[in-house]
Parts: C-alpha cells; sequence; structure tokens
C-alpha cells in the first residue's frame, strides 16, 4: 500500500514531468509563445538575436542614411556626402538636388562611383529613424517604436529588409564594405528576435 | 545593342545603342547636342546635367536605358529662343567667366525654379550644391535665380 506521503511525491513527479509534454500538445501557440517570452532562457536568445542584428544596423552602409544629420553620410567612415546633399522634405533630395540626380537603379561600374537601388532615399525628414550615434539598446527601443520607425508592427519590419534598397547593402559596389552577417542570416536573426519576444537591452 | 526610344528636347529618338551608355555621350556623339559639358564624369561637378521628366540628372552616370520612353530636355531645349527666365537672367547679370560649367548651372537653377518660384538663400544653396564652378561665379549664378525667379513670379 502506497502512504499518503508516497502518493503526494508520485503525483508531484509525474506533473513534473508530464506537464510540459502536454503544453507542447495543447497549448496554442500563442499561448507558448507567451510563456517562452517570459523565460529568462528567451529573453537570453533574444537579446543575442538583436545583437546580431544590430551588428547588421550600425554598419556604415545603414548608418549612412539612418542619420539623424540634415543629409546623408558616405563611405566606410561615415563622413558627410560631398556636396553638402541634404534630406529633403521627402527624403529624396532637395528641389535640383534630387537623389535620382546621380543615383541610377543600379550601382555605377566605376570605383567609388554613385551606387545604386530601385527607390535610392534617405528615412524622411517627419521619421528620420536615425540611429547614428545612439547605443544598441536605444536603438533596439527605436526600432520597435512606430513612432520612430516609420509607423511600422515588429512584423513590417521584415518586408522592409527585403526591399531592394536594403539589399543593396550586401551588393554595394566597389569600395564599399558589406554588414558581417549575410542577408539570409539578418533577416533570419531578426525573425527570430521578433519570435523571442522582441527583448531589448537595458 | 538594343533599340532605345525616347524624346530629346520634345523631339523623337531612336537609336541601336548599347543600353549602357551614358546618356552624356548619347547627346554629345550621336544626337550632336554638345551643349551639355562632360567634367568629371563621376557625378561630382554636375556640367553635364539635363533634365529627365523635368527632374535635374547627371548624363554622365545615367545609362541611357534609364530614359526610355522618357523626355529627356538639354540645354539647347531649355527654350527655343532664349526665353526661358534662366537664359534671360544669366545674360542680364553675365554670369559666366569661362562658361564651362554654366549649361549644367543653368539646368539644376531651371529646376529649382520649376518646384520653387520664390527660393530663399538657403533653397538656392541645397539645389545648387552639386554644381561646381571653378571660375567662382557662385555670387552671380545666386543673383541671377533671384532675378529669373522674380521674372518667372511677375510673368505668371
Amino acid at each position: 500500500m502506497i502512504q499518503p506521503c508516497r502518493l503526494s511525491l508520485l503525483i508531484c513527479l509525474c506533473a513534473t514531468i508530464l506537464a510540459p509534454v502536454l503544453a507542447g500538445v495543447i497549448c496554442s501557440p500563442f499561448a507558448l509563445a507567451t510563456i517562452q517570452e517570459n523565460t529568462p532562457g528567451k529573453d537570453a536568445q533574444s537579446l543575442q538575436a538583436f545583437r546580431e542584428v544590430a551588428s547588421v544596423l550600425t554598419s556604415p552602409r545603414c548608418l549612412n542614411c539612418h542619420t539623424s544629420t540634415d543629409g546623408p553620410l558616405q563611405g566606410d567612415d561615415n563622413h558627410p556626402h560631398a556636396m553638402n546633399v541634404k534630406r529633403g522634405l521627402d527624403g529624396k533630395g532637395s528641389a535640383a538636388l534630387r537623389c535620382r540626380a546621380c543615383h541610377q537603379t543600379e550601382n555605377a561600374k566605376f570605383l567609388h562611383g554613385p551606387p545604386g537601388a530601385a527607390d535610392w532615399q534617405l528615412p524622411p525628414p517627419n521619421t528620420p529613424m536615425a540611429w547614428k550615434g545612439l547605443t544598441i539598446a536605444e536603438i533596439c527601443r527605436a526600432v520597435k517604436d512606430p513612432a520612430k520607425n516609420g509607423n511600422r508592427s515588429l512584423p513590417d519590419l521584415i518586408p522592409h529588409m527585403e526591399t531592394s534598397l536594403v539589399r543593396w547593402a550586401w551588393n554595394p559596389g566597389p569600395g564599399r564594405t558589406v554588414p558581417p552577417l549575410s542577408h539570409e542570416e539578418f533577416v533570419s536573426r531578426l525573425k527570430e528576435w521578433i519570435e523571442t519576444g522582441a527583448a531589448c537591452p537595458e | 545593342m538594343e533599340t532605345t526610344r525616347f524624346k530629346v528636347n520634345d523631339k523623337p529618338v531612336e537609336l541601336q545603342i548599347d543600353p549602357q551608355t551614358p546618356l552624356l555621350w548619347v547627346l554629345r556623339e550621336q544626337l550632336g547636342l554638345t551643349g551639355t559639358k562632360f567634367g568629371c564624369g563621376m557625378a561630382l561637378c554636375g556640367a553635364c546635367t539635363v533634365h529627365v521628366d523635368g527632374t535635374a540628372v547627371r548624363s554622365c552616370v545615367t545609362p541611357v536605358k534609364a530614359v526610355a520612353g522618357r523626355q529627356v530636355r538639354t540645354i539647347e531645349g531649355l527654350s527655343t529662343d532664349r526665353s526661358h527666365p534662366i537664359q534671360r537672367a544669366w545674360l542680364q547679370v553675365q554670369v559666366p567667366q569661362c562658361g564651362y560649367c554654366q549649361p549644367g548651372q543653368m539646368m539644376s537653377a531651371a529646376a529649382l525654379l520649376s518646384v520653387n518660384s520664390n527660393p530663399s538663400d538657403s533653397d538656392i544653396d541645397d539645389a545648387m550644391a552639386g554644381n561646381l564652378c571653378r571660375c567662382g561665379t557662385y555670387a552671380r549664378i545666386r543673383k541671377a535665380i533671384h532675378m529669373a525667379a522674380e521674372m518667372t513670379r511677375s510673368e505668371k
């Protein structure tokens, strides 16, 4: 005969073993995700994913347009764009000096010639999406904030990263470095960050 | 070689040409429109500025395929009788010294006035920053743009 205290211990052991299994079988993905978001392990995974995302966001190819200055930067050293080029009212340059004046839909073939991609532009001045000079934690919060990210939800960030303008960073033409992750790895880490709760560093 | 069709100064053009050929060379060598100048060949000086569908572009880095089906306007097509306010103001102020960069300067200035008929000094600086003049005629360029803007406003 099993004594009451041993029965309690047996029930506790069974519950401990079976609960995660049952949770995996019967819980909705949303509920599971909620559980995962709140676990320290998932936070750590999310933070690590964002650190890798940030290594791309802080590369010269992104920072040169995601700047708080009145005009774009250029080069791997983020120096101000030659000829004092301005952001303009729509992020596409000033009245007679539009981005398109020089930037075509593809890179110029010669060294340091104007790079190009479809829809070449900076973020518009009302949502400059500037993270040049911010810490990684500040960039993280800015990327999540619709008021600072072009009114995008977290899932909306993915299509932006698939545009030809963002993809250009991995095909920048001669004389320019590429971000530290491949585009595929970058998007994968971004999705992982979002799916694991989009945690931001303190 | 590909067939490329577009308009230059309102006239239809059809060329059998490498689509990567810079528009500047097409204008100068195929079409004989030598008012547009070669300066740096790298979109750094503005001497080759023309309009494509009304927007100022650097023809030295614009492949001809990019203007297929579009309207290109060069300094020769700014007006048929030197009546464009920019042309009249340039003459009145006697802007040029050597003159080499002036077609590009004038095309950028015309593009500015087409969207802003009352530009401030700052607007002019922003719009014209990509057009270099080794003779240093910038003060006269600015004066002429203000004059042309006044003509544009008074003639509306």
